[in-house]
């Protein structure tokens, strides 16, 4: 019989870099940052560390585990390289997790680290794999969300202008949670009106409803939980991890709705489920969730079962996702405006759930945080890969 | 008797109005007027081969590809100087491994050189059959004459010697060297001689020869012919001109379309006879030729079944169906007539000539596959995941390879969602792409051509049509876009 992750691994320091376009930063020197901040605030050293998982997702970013023990000067440890594109951060944190869990090592590293801006171009680079016929002349990430919101607002009978103004206020809120983070890429308050009227990227998103791509790098230190007091007074508990790829098959089979993200409700309901959580909107302090696009914020509300289906409009509206609302969503600005270093996200996620976890969110706290989730989607609309993680203070 | 057993024809979507040409240029080269009419302009995704697909695909209607026994296809502006387009143009009408194609190229007159040849091998009784198709889109050097008077467009006859819509009774051919207007491999355009030597001594004196050549063969005269049709060199006096010499009737001359298609080079003879069958009555006697290096005239009858090929696109329906392309630089983008500053976005992964074979029956005749236990129709595993075609496990049931072929280029859909993508690199910003669910099941994602971005709507009727995706490093990546249904 399969048993739960709850409670058997804990993170005892997280680091993360300031994010954006860092043109004097290499991925090596965002590693040493990363890392050096993690390690420091777990209070171990380099050399205590037995395994480590890092994640690159691109090309210009690294492969191998070599980028990591050979920045770091790791000596002969296993390093293992992951790609699960903007799962990866938190797919990293998995796969040490079960490795800390099952007692081969007692101290492990994960690290995810990604430089975008090295291109010479703007957003992501080419995604169809060499020896793979090219089918789309051209489309973009916003492009493949952008058909999710057409989706949305024509199931739900949204007017285009009205299904703007409700997916505006998710930036809004981001940007004025994201303002008040010194390590955030974007740091600037936005207005509705001005989120609606922003030049359109690929109709009906508009360049306020897509995130930036950022340099950056995340980290974390891991041990079993029973030890963790022994490095600091407040280690965070993992209380689920998982994740789910779907099959592929949203642009080939003709019952996928588009409005909702099936990998994302179901590795939502497993993670509840591993965590013994029942009334998500209840229970869950504060949410970091892939809001690559608004649209994606919007429909994961959804599906992790913060919203009823097709009824997100009315928690935007109200603020039940703002700071000092029910259910904090994006407290450290999301990755609209914290930035979205692929690989590096799901543990910038984690990092901030630390910060808030263990109160030194500063002006960004969140009252009374015990349980808070992460979510990162890699892929698009049609075909995804879910991670959801659940971590908390108390054990 | 063979002859000719059912026609079609394709039109671009686009025309482009010749008083915007003339402002573009502000008369330069134009003898300071406007020549009158639009032109017929291939999309940016569109080239002879592709117009050859529609052609063939209307020609074909309801008749099996795997029953076509041949594809001789005619033009002047073929995309490779070395790989077969006829080949191409087979592979995506889903014809069969046997049949016999052959590019013709080189003149104005191959259409009906290709018919000439076609015909020979009806009556031989090597084929039972032979598609014949004629394409072009001619580049012409902008601000020219010739930039006014060039338009695009395809025609394609089905041959045989059984159920024959019209009898091909007998031909009278003339070879001779002379071209007044060529393109040699290195030329970007097409070039000519002085207009008046080129008419004088060439087409006004050569395709008469071909036709009174036939009629005298036949014993035929000018009023024995219900219709005359012969194509025009760019000046249409010059084809006015001649049928008044030859003593032909105005009316019953077949209009050249120069004034709402323009000169169609190697397709013009063939798409005007469509346009005259479009019309023709059983018992009908036509007088078909056509010139460029020598000529061909052909005697044609009109059979009873003539019904049988009423419901085609043809020529009237296409003419029909049209949108006028907004200003010239369009135009210019879409012919790749001058360099645009690339997109700060990522390039295109390479062409994997690998790729594209082992998904040849995916890509050119867009199969997909049906579940033999759940019945249910897929197209194809995302390619960009490294899914490979056709899927070898059902997508609903997991089944695994028990599977029937299933072909989706024929079937019509609904558009399931979209987006009009403003930062995705294309000639024809934005980029709108779409996910289509097909009539009787299957899905997939497309480009969405010949689309107004403002009607785009979920639910709209679609249908597919083959067209160039990008060309990269040499090839030319051919594959299906979806469309609004164009009535």
């Amino acid at each position: 019989m399969a048993e739960s992750i709850k409670d058997k691994v804990a993170v005892i320091g997280v680091g993360c870099t300031k994010f954006g376009e860092l043109w004097d930063r290499s991925v090596s020197d965002m590693i040493v940052d990363a890392t050096t901040e993690a390690l420091e605030d777990a209070g171990v050293e380099l050399k205590d560390i037995d395994a480590a998982w890092v994640g690159h997702w691109c090309e210009t970013s690294g492969m191998t585990g070599l980028g990591l023990s050979g920045t770091l000067g790791l000596q002969y440890k296993p390093v293992t390289r992951i790609e699960n594109a903007c799962a990866t951060g938190s797919d990293c944190l998995r796969n040490a997790a079960y490795a800390i869990a099952c007692g081969v090592y007692d101290i492990v590293m994960v690290v995810g680290a990604e430089k975008l801006k090295d291109m010479g171009i703007a957003g992501l680079p080419n995604q169809v794999p060499l020896g793979t016929p090219n089918l789309i002349t051209a489309i973009s990430a916003p492009g493949l969300f952008a058909m999710m919101a057409t989706s949305y607002f024509h199931r739900y009978g949204l007017s285009p202008q009205e299904g703007k103004r409700m997916l505006s206020h998710i930036p809004v809120k981001s940007h004025h949670n994201g303002a008040m983070n010194p390590k955030a890429h974007f740091r600037r308050e936005v207005t509705l009106e001005q989120v609606i009227n922003s030049p359109i990227i690929a109709w009906p998103l508009g360049i306020f409803d897509c995130c930036g791509t950022s340099d950056g790098a995340a980290a974390a230190i891991l041990v079993r939980a029973s030890e963790a007091k022994k490095f600091r007074n407040d280690p965070i508990y993992i209380k689920a991890l998982q994740i789910c790829a779907n099959p592929a098959d949203g642009a080939r089979r003709n019952d996928f709705d588009f409005t909702h993200i099936e990998a994302g409700y179901r590795a939502g309901v497993a993670a509840y489920k591993e965590a013994g959580i029942t009334n998500p909107r209840g229970e869950i302090s504060m949410a970091e969730v892939h809001d690559c696009f608004s649209i994606n914020e919007a429909i994961v509300m959804e599906d992790l079962q913060f919203s009823p289906r097709g009824k997100v409009k009315n928690d935007l509206e109200s603020g039940f996702f703002n700071l000092d609302g029910g259910l904090p969503v994006q407290a450290s600005g999301g990755l609209k405006c914290f930035g979205h270093p692929v690989a590096a996200t799901g543990l910038r996620m984690l990092y901030e759930m630390c910060q808030q976890l263990q109160g030194k969110a500063g002006p960004r706290q969140v009252k009374n945080a015990r349980l808070g989730l992460t979510h990162n989607m890699g892929g698009h609309p049609a075909d995804n890969v879910v991670s959801c993680v659940i971590v908390g203070r108390d054990r | 008797m063979a002859g000719i057993t059912s026609y079609g024809a394709y039109i671009p979507l686009h025309r482009l109005a010749r008083t915007e040409l003339f402002r573009a240029w502000s008369g330069i080269g134009m003898l300071g007027m406007s020549v009158p009419g639009e032109k017929a302009v291939a999309s940016y995704d569109e080239d002879c081969v592709t117009m050859a697909v529609e052609a063939v695909i209307d020609c074909m209607g309801k008749i099996d590809p795997k029953t076509i026994d041949g594809l001789f296809f005619a033009s002047t502006t073929h995309p490779y100087s070395e790989k077969q387009s006829s080949a191409i143009i087979a592979a995506a009408a889903d014809m069969g491994r046997n049949v016999r194609v052959a590019d013709f190229a080189g003149s104005l007159r191959t259409g009906t050189i290709a018919i000439t040849a076609a015909l020979d091998a009806i009556k031989a009784k090597s084929a039972k059959n032979i598609m014949v198709a004629a394409a072009d889109a001619r580049p012409a050097a902008p601000s020219g004459l010739m930039e006014q008077g060039f338009g695009d467009g395809a025609a394609a006859l089905l041959l045989g010697d059984k159920d024959v819509i019209a009898s091909i009774e007998g031909s009278y051919s003339i070879c001779d060297e002379f071209s007044g207007v060529w393109r040699a491999h290195t030329d970007s355009f097409v070039r000519s001689w002085e207009d008046r030597m080129v008419l004088d001594k060439g087409y006004s004196e050569i395709l008469p020869e071909a036709i009174t050549g036939v009629m005298n063969k036949f014993n035929l005269k000018a009023s024995d012919f219900a219709k005359v049709v012969y194509d025009s060199p760019l000046d249409v006096r010059a084809h006015i001109k001649l049928s008044k010499s030859l003593g032909f009737d105005a009316a019953k001359v077949q209009d050249t379309m120069f004034m709402n298609l323009g000169n169609t080079g190697t397709a013009q003879a063939m798409m005007m006879m469509v346009a005259a069958l479009e019309e023709a009555k059983a018992g009908d006697k036509i007088l078909f030729a056509s010139y460029g290096n020598g000529a061909d005239a052909f005697v044609i009858e009109v059979s009873q079944f003539i019904e049988i090929a009423r419901d085609r696109r043809g020529i009237k329906a296409h003419l029909a169906s049209k949108r006028m392309v907004n200003n010239y630089e369009t135009y210019l983008r879409w012919r790749g007539l001058i360099p645009l500053e690339p997109a700060q976005r990522p390039e295109l992964t390479p062409t994997s000539i690998s790729a594209l074979r082992r998904d040849r029956k995916a890509i050119l005749p867009l199969y997909g596959v049906k579940c033999k236990k759940c019945g249910t129709p897929e197209y194809r595993p995302p390619a960009w995941a490294g899914g490979r075609a056709p899927a070898r496990i059902c997508v609903m049931c997991q089944a695994k390879d028990q599977f029937e072929d299933y072909k989706f280029a024929d079937k019509k859909g609904k558009l399931f969602n979209f987006t009009h993508d403003y930062i995705a690199t294309t000639p024809d910003p934005p980029a709108t792409n779409v996910i289509i669910d097909f009539d009787g099941g299957g899905r997939g994602m497309f480009d969405f051509t010949d689309r107004d971005p403002d009607k785009v709507a979920v639910g709209m009727p679609v249908e597919m049509t083959f067209r160039k995706l990008f060309f990269d490093r040499g090839i030319h990546n051919y594959y299906w876009k979806a469309r609004p249904v164009r009535v």
